[in-house]
């Protein structure tokens, strides 16, 4: 146990946990953009598993991991329209729509999979990039800088969104519908349209979500690839106060805590496994607890708008 | 609200039972319980995960198909599975629907199902229940239970992986320490231990049986800290083949599956649970009027456990040599494996 | 005089029309979205080569036709209607509950640890103990994201999905641990179960032959019990008046934050009883997968039941039935069980989307008979 930090150490418990928060990168962004319009996506998981799933079908058959990209973005697109329709249009309780939306996505890819593929494959996905330069940096360039392209895309997400929300007039409807819709559509802004816009960006997202999983991180598919993780993600966009820089840091606080939990248990350190694998779970409602901002949830968050109604 | 979701509640049940109730009668008038004119064998097997998880549920499906075609195919054997029955009480209703609907053999693929055999073996004395794995049979006659000394199969593993390290650092990647999944895991060590007490096994558990993105997470931790052979038990184990996959050189042992097609070039062996022979003496035994009574356990000993090459993994001889001869010693019963 | 009689009668008539023909509408919708979604399963079910004629009736013969299969729709039932009944109580608080996963685990671990540690008591004091034990472990589970949404304002979602995963870490901990059945020890097998629980404690079966169990009538009674306390006590009524308008509340001097935690502390309660009714009904012991799922559908069954207890008891059986009859399906024709769980998902879908066309329709016919009174003739 002499050498249980040592550099290398940290090394390799960062660049684990740049590469486990990319998933939830993608998936929290894309339902924060959700929820800032009022609409609380609770199928996320769904999402990403048929997005996965669509991202490994179509790399496996083409060889081409960018046609696996655009695949899992046009599903993601086309479940983000489901849920739209049913929670924007038919004004149906979003909790509940939300599971349903994870059921039939958690159901439809297992069942695509088995008829399609029906044998777990791996499949060569996005390699891993070394950035000319900085990753010669000593340990910075390891854990940064030689990452594969969705986890740079991850990352830069985040100020794109950023920017996106908080400096483009698409961003200010995003906004102003989940803070106070009837203002918003009695200045002509179409709530219903921001909402569907926003709800599918966030799909999107979430399917590029699980195609990072199944092209990128463990580059294979199996039934419930994900295990629940869109659900953590979902969770996330509250720790981050639903900014994105936010959901950032809960991503990594959460991922570095079980990269961390992980080489616990490689090198030996004696607490119970479960103990162990307990850890990123405790220390990020920990951390949300002992923060002192208090963010304010949109407004207009989880509630369906009628014109007429208030 | 109440009152109106009350009544559509109730509408619904009575629009749908009166409107399904006739032609409903045609379908199931096709007897299940009267004998097909070519006395077809009829299994049926519950299980707790998919029949694609490269794993636990998989290699008793391949077992059942492989027996279905040298008995003659789907003519000869009927053959009804039921998936992904994690929820213990449904594959209580699955194993009494199969009984009551005469199945030869019923067979309980997961060890939580247990009690479940226990209570409904008694109310179908004619029907042949197989549960596993464990070693109880309730004392009930028409109760069989099959295990699997994965240990020994673990024991074995462990030697080529002794005998093929550079780093003599070695990676177990588990889901959670019960089991088999403990069990193999005992016995990889010790035969580790048997070749070169001073190489170092590390273990991590996910705490899942299906969390694929942590078990890669924990195999890449693993490789990080110098390990060159990884192995470890359940679906997501599939996670640590693509992770040594990905490394390009770690060798990985594989358990309960063959697991070569996964990465052809570094899979060494896998110890594959192979059912049929187990299947193959329920079968006859019921043929002669045997029921049940008794434990199987599948051993290297008896065919049960196979250790599998890959031949696409160049093993060098004096390795492939010293495998061999720790199956042998543990069919003679010179080496003894403790679970 | 004669007039106003013969104008109050036929305004009646009116009105009894109107209501008729308004339920007739409202139940045909929901109705006919589970048409619609099973329509399309069926379309999946010719992909699949089956036959889709074959495959639902056996669903319904199945559960409505057969002794196993409406028992069995009556054990799904149970654990339903008990999560259900918190989801309910929270949801009229206005707290929406996704932690049943985890909080009807520790009400299965703790109320099995309990049994397990007093096996010689007997039973009218065992038995009665271990529920309330696991009822109140349950309730501390949902107590902890309550208090921390009530004094730290941490969001009860978040909590809730990570307190989930602590509580299975939990039970793996305890259950390949303290709690592992020492005849897996000395077989060697290991397996992820308890030891069996004393028979004392065991809930008497109601049907010979059939899982079903005297849970079943707890939860029924309970469900009542739930209606009293949320329509007749004070707390009740303090409890919807936070979830209808808080603001108000706060104004009438009703503490928002202390109603919203006691909600997800109840809410978890009945999650943990149905966890432990689950062991000591079904399983006699405890197992890995105790959950089985029950925190998630349990919120559909709750929607589905209007979120009111009463109502929950005729939809958590709808619910379970849905669910056995679905398996039964899958055996019949031998297809994959994901497309049990698309199906399912599909359900629900158009039966919460339909709502609003219900809704529309609702108000419609009440807009209308009000203008057909103001015409008088």
């Amino acid at each position: 146990m002499t050498n249980v930090i040592s550099l290398a150490v940290i090394v390799g418990i960062l660049t684990s946990a740049i590469r486990l928060a990319t998933p939830y990168l993608f998936a929290a962004i894309g339902e924060a953009f959700a929820q800032t319009s009022g609409v609380v996506n609770l199928g996320v998981d769904g999402i990403m598993l048929v997005g996965a799933y669509a991202a490994f079908f179509v790399t496996l058959h083409t060889g081409n991991v960018w046609l696996g990209v655009l695949a899992a973005m046009i599903v993601g697109l086309l479940m983000g329209l489901l849920m739209s329709l049913i929670s924007v249009t038919l004004k149906a309780e979003q909790g509940i729509s939300g599971i349903g939306l994870y059921m039939f996505g958690l159901g439809l890819s297992s069942l695509l999979f088995k008829v399609t593929i029906g044998t777990v494959k791996t499949v060569t996905g996005f390699q891993p990039i070394n950035i000319p330069l900085l990753s010669d940096i000593p340990a910075i360039g390891e854990i940064f800088f030689r990452q594969s392209l969705p986890v740079y895309a991850a990352f830069l997400l985040v100020p794109v969104a950023w920017w996106f929300l908080d400096k483009t007039t698409w961003g200010l409807r995003i906004k102003a519908v989940g803070q106070s819709p009837a203002a918003a559509d009695s200045l002509g802004v179409s709530v219903d349209r921001v909402r569907y816009f926003s709800v599918c960006l966030g799909s999107v997202l979430a399917g590029l979500a699980g195609a990072s999983l199944s092209i990128a991180l463990v580059n294979l598919f199996q039934e419930n690839l994900t295990a629940g993780q869109g659900f953590i993600a979902v969770a996330l966009v509250y720790f981050g106060g639903w900014k994105p820089v936010g959901i950032m840091g809960g991503a990594l606080l959460f991922s570095t805590v079980n990269a961390f939990q992980l080489w616990m248990q490689v090198l030996g350190v004696k607490i119970p496994s479960d103990v162990a694998v307990m850890l990123p779970y405790l220390l990020t409602i920990v951390a949300l607890a002992v923060t002192v901002a208090r963010v304010r949830q949109p407004a207009a968050l989880n509630k369906p708008f009628e014109r007429g109604e208030s | 609200m109440k009152t109106r979701n009350l009544l559509f509640v109730l509408v619904t049940v009575a629009l749908l039972v009166s409107a399904c109730g006739a032609p409903a009668a045609q379908p199931t008038a096709a007897p299940t319980s009267a004998p097909a004119p070519a006395q077809k064998f009829r299994i049926a097997v519950v299980m707790p995960s998919a029949t694609t998880d490269m794993a636990f549920s998989q290699s008793m499906w391949n077992a059942l198909q492989a027996v279905q075609k040298d008995m003659g195919g789907e003519s000869a054997v009927e053959l009804k599975y039921s998936e992904n029955m994690f929820n213990v009480p449904d594959a209580a209703a699955a194993i009494r629907d199969y009984a009551s609907q005469g199945f030869d053999i019923v067979i309980a693929h997961g060890s939580q199902y247990g009690s479940s055999v226990q209570e409904i073996a008694k109310d179908f004395p004619k029907v042949t229940f197989a549960w596993g794995t464990d070693v109880n049979t309730f004392g009930l006659p028409n109760v069989y239970a099959y295990t699997a000394a994965a240990e020994e199969g673990g024991y074995v593993n462990g030697v080529l992986a002794a005998k093929l390290t550079k780093s003599k650092i070695i990676g177990v990647t588990g889901p959670v320490e019960v089991g088999d999944a403990k069990t193999y895991i005992d016995g990889f060590v010790q035969g580790v231990t048997s070749v070169d007490s001073s190489i170092k096994v590390n273990k991590t558990w996910t705490g899942s049986f299906s969390d694929v993105a942590l078990m890669t997470a924990a195999a890449k931790t693993h490789i990080a800290a110098g390990a060159d052979e990884l192995t470890g038990s359940s679906q997501s184990v599939v996670g640590s083949i693509g992770a040594a996959k990905d490394k390009g050189d770690v060798l990985w042992f594989g358990t309960q599956a063959d697991q070569s097609s996964l990465a052809p070039n570094l899979v060494v062996s896998s110890q594959v649970y192979d059912w049929t022979g187990i299947l193959k003496q329920m079968i006859n035994d019921r043929k002669s009027g045997k029921l049940g009574g008794d434990k199987f356990t599948l051993q290297l000993k008896n065919d049960g456990l196979k250790i599998v090459y890959n031949s696409g993994f160049s093993l060098p001889a004096d390795v492939k040599a010293a495998g061999d001869k720790a199956i042998a010693g543990i069919k003679d019963g010179s080496i003894k494996v403790n679970p | 005089m004669q007039s106003d009689t013969t104008v109050n009668h036929s305004r009646l008539l009116r009105r009894i029309n109107l209501n008729w023909m308004d339920i007739a509408l409202q139940v045909a919708l929901p109705v006919g979205a589970v048409l619609a979604a099973l329509l399309i399963g069926a379309v999946m079910l010719v992909l699949l080569k089956a036959n889709p004629l074959k495959a639902y009736a056996t669903m319904i013969t199945g559960v409505f036709g057969s002794v196993s299969g409406f028992t069995q729709s009556l054990v799904k039932a149970t654990p339903l209607l008990l999560v259900g009944l918190g989801i309910c109580i929270a949801f009229r608080a206005s707290v929406i509950n996704i932690g049943g996963e985890g909080q009807i685990i520790l009400g299965a671990v703790i109320g099995t640890w309990f049994a397990l540690t007093f096996r010689t008591w007997p039973g009218w004091l065992l038995l009665p103990l271990t529920l309330i034990v696991g009822f109140i472990a349950g309730a501390v589970w949902g107590f902890v994201p309550g208090i921390l949404k009530a004094r730290l304002a941490v969001n009860e979602i978040l909590s809730t999905v990570m307190m989930n995963a602590i509580a299975q870490q939990f039970m793996n901990l305890m259950i390949r641990g303290p709690l592992i059945d020492p005849a897996g020890i000395t077989a060697g097998t290991y397996l992820a179960q308890s030891e069996r629980l004393p028979a004392q404690v065991w809930l008497p079966r109601l049907v010979p032959q059939t899982l079903l169990h005297a849970g079943a009538i707890i939860a029924v009674v309970l469900a009542i019990a739930v209606y009293i306390f949320l329509w007749r006590t004070t707390i009740g009524y303090r409890i919807r008046a936070v979830g209808l308008n808080p603001d108000a509340s706060r104004y009438a001097g009703i503490p928002v934050p202390f109603y919203q935690a006691l909600s997800l502390t109840l809410a978890g309660g009945f999650a943990g009883l149905a966890g432990v009714i689950e062991v000591i009904g079904v399983q006699h012991r405890l197992l890995d997968g105790i959950s089985g799922g029950y925190g998630f559908t349990g919120i559909v069954a709750a929607l589905f039941g209007g979120l009111h207890p009463l109502g929950l008891i005729p939809a958590s059986w709808l619910f379970g039935s849905l669910l056995v009859g679905a398996d039964m399906m899958q055996r019949a024709v031998q297809v994959p069980s994901a497309l049990i769980s698309t199906l399912l998902g599909l359900v629900v879908l158009f039966v919460i989307g339909s709502n609003l066309l219900s809704r529309r329709w609702a108000v419609r016919r009440m807009v209308a008979a009000a203008k057909a009174e103001e015409v008088k003739p």
